[in-house]
C-alpha cells in the first residue's frame, strides 16, 4: 500500500471520528442557546412596530471550517453531483450561530427585539484544487431598546 | 453617530440626504494562523482567530464609513449594508456601505 494512500486514510478517519463529535457538539450548543434566547425575536421586516425605540446595529459572525473527511467526501459527490450533505450541515451550524451571537450581542444591550436581519455568507479561504475550506456567515440587524 | 440597517430612525425624522458613504478594508491571514488553520482543517470546526479577525475588520470598515460620513456632516448612517469578497488566496475585504443622513428629533 502506498504511503499517500495510508495517510489520506488516516486523515479522513482523523476527520471523521474528531469532525462528528465536533458537530454533535455544537449542534447541542446551538440548540441550547436558541431555547433560552428563544424570547428575543428577529425579524426581517425592515420597518420597526410604531412606538418609541432606541436603535442599535447588532452583528455576529463565525468562521467555520470543513474536516478532511468531508472535503473528501464533497469531492466524491462532486464526480457524480447530487445534494452534499456535508456541506448543508455546515452552512446551517454558521448560520445558526451567527444569528446566536448577533442574540448575543443585543441581548447585552437589553434589546427587545431585532428588525431588518440580513445574513451574508462568503468563502474567505481556497483549499487546494478551488475547494472551499472555510466559510464566514454574518448575521447583523438593528436591535431595539425601550 | 447612529448607524442602522434599517431606513427609519424611530422617533426621529431626516432632514438631509446626504448620498451614500463607504468604507473598506482589505485584511490579510497571519501566517501562523494559516498554519493552525491548516490543522482545523483536518479536523474541522470554527476558525476562532478568523472569526476575530474578520470581525476587527468590520469594525474597522465601518468606522471608515462613519469617518466618511462625519466629513460630509451627517449625524447618522441608515440603511447599512456589509459584504465581503475574497480578493486573492489569504486576503479578504470587507465592506460597509449605507446612506448618509441628517437627522432631528420629531
Amino acid at each position: 500500500m502506498p504511503i499517500e494512500l495510508i495517510v489520506v486514510v488516516v486523515l479522513a478517519v482523523l476527520g471523521y471520528v474528531f469532525g462528528q463529535l465536533a458537530e454533535r457538539r455544537h449542534f447541542a450548543s446551538i440548540r441550547r442557546r436558541e431555547r433560552e434566547y428563544a424570547e428575543l425575536l428577529t425579524f426581517s421586516e425592515r420597518r420597526p412596530p410604531p412606538g418609541r425605540w432606541q436603535t442599535a446595529l447588532v452583528g455576529g459572525n463565525v468562521v467555520v471550517s470543513v474536516d478532511y473527511f468531508k472535503r473528501l467526501a464533497a469531492g466524491l459527490r462532486a464526480l457524480i453531483g447530487g445534494r452534499v450533505s456535508v456541506y448543508e450541515s455546515l452552512l446551517e451550524r454558521a448560520r445558526r450561530e451567527a444569528i446566536l451571537r448577533m442574540k448575543e450581542d443585543a441581548l447585552t444591550r437589553n434589546a427587545v427585539m431585532i428588525m431588518c436581519v440580513r445574513l451574508e455568507t462568503a468563502s474567505i479561504t481556497k483549499g487546494k484544487g478551488d475547494q472551499i475550506s472555510s466559510v464566514e456567515v454574518y448575521a447583523y440587524g438593528t436591535a431595539l431598546m425601550r | 453617530m447612529l448607524i442602522s440597517n434599517i431606513e427609519i430612525v424611530p422617533g426621529h425624522r431626516v432632514l438631509r440626504h446626504l448620498g451614500m458613504v463607504q468604507g473598506n478594508t482589505v485584511r490579510a491571514k497571519h501566517v501562523g494562523k494559516d498554519i493552525l488553520a491548516g490543522f482545523k482543517n483536518i479536523f474541522g470546526g470554527e476558525l476562532t482567530a478568523y472569526t476575530e479577525l474578520l470581525s476587527e475588520a468590520r469594525e474597522e470598515a465601518v468606522a471608515r464609513m462613519v469617518a466618511h460620513a462625519q466629513a460630509i456632516g451627517a449625524n447618522a448612517v441608515l440603511n447599512v449594508r456589509f459584504s465581503t469578497s475574497s480578493v486573492t488566496a489569504g486576503a479578504a475585504e470587507l465592506f460597509a456601505y449605507g446612506t448618509a443622513v441628517v437627522i432631528e428629533e420629531g
